[in-house]
């Protein structure tokens, strides 16, 4: 048995004839596939490093170990691109959840604003932080800070 | 005639019959690594949110991080995270299955076979990663 399917293309374009302005669903669909594919090397990076590469793993991530990272500009920018690509993947992905099963209106704009919003509030924070924060807080107890501390 | 003038003639899908044929949605493997794909997105996304927040307490005093860092190395948690990070690996894989997808007609073709391929590769990374990462979570805190 067949099926006939009449000029698909044809019949769907990709793009509505006479829209103006930039396609942004298109430029949504290619970032979720190239910030895909950074994510990949970042996040398993990241796991590996943290949980696997250093002895301990899970029991040696403190504050020594985090901001002895993060005291380095490549860890730095690491997190902060990670930060930037994840939230903006899990977040346009949840959009798209949102508008396949939310289909009352008002609720719907609720849940994309606080979408959006987190979103906001978390790229927001976790740059300030990783590029603010400092590694030997004065006052601080030294045996809970990156073993470089003790030599300021 | 052009490409798009013509029409296309495709052999019937014919989804493969399971016990689930009939009250699903194809059914298939197609269906199940959206599935996948979907409540693993959702999964981690919620754990993104955390993890951000968690990790800005460094900016407030290394006793706060230290503390909220505590409950991660809890055994019940360390469970949670193997399934975290398959779920982490699920979607990864997947992710890459659905670029070839799209991009390459021989896996378009072969997508069944390739989530095979991506159910092997979470297998192997996950056998990778577990022992490791269970010894570290049952292992004595004071060892390290």
């Amino acid at each position: 048995m067949t099926a006939t399917i009449e000029s698909p293309n044809y019949a769907y374009p990709a793009r509505s004839r006479g829209r103006r302005g930039p396609n942004l669903e298109k430029a949504g669909w290619v970032f979720m596939r190239a910030s895909g594919v950074v994510l990949v090397v970042l996040i398993f990076g990241h796991l590996a490093y943290n949980l696997l590469w250093t002895p301990g793993g899970i029991h040696a991530v403190d504050f020594g170990f985090v901001g002895g990272k993060l005291a380095d500009p490549f860890w730095q920018w690491w997190d902060v691109l990670m930060l930037w690509l994840a939230i903006l993947h899990g977040s346009n992905g949840m959009r798209t959840i949102v508008n396949d099963y939310v289909h009352k209106p008002t609720i719907r704009s609720v849940a994309l604003w606080a979408i959006g919003i987190a979103a906001a509030i978390l790229i927001i924070l976790g740059t300030l932080v990783t590029f603010t924060f400092n590694p030997c807080p004065p006052d601080a107890d030294l045996s809970l800070l990156p073993s470089f501390c003790a030599d300021l | 005639m052009s490409e798009t003038s013509s029409s296309l003639t495709l052999p019937d899908p014919t989804p493969r019959r399971t016990t689930f044929s009939g009250t699903l949605y194809r059914g298939n493997e197609g269906m199940w690594s959206w599935v996948l794909h979907r409540i693993t997105g959702v999964a981690i996304y919620f754990f993104l949110l955390v993890h951000v927040l968690d990790t800005a307490l460094i900016r407030v005093s290394p006793e706060a991080y230290n503390a909220v860092m505590a409950t991660y190395k809890n055994p019940i948690m360390g469970l949670g995270e193997v399934v975290l990070v398959g779920a982490v690996v699920l979607h990864a894989m997947n992710g890459l299955r659905i670029i070839l997808v799209d991009a390459w007609p021989w896996a378009t073709r072969h997508q069944r076979l390739l989530f095979w391929i991506v159910m092997g590769l979470v297998a192997a990374l996950m056998l990778y990663f577990t022992p490791t990462h269970l010894i570290n979570v049952f292992s004595p805190a004071e060892a390290h």
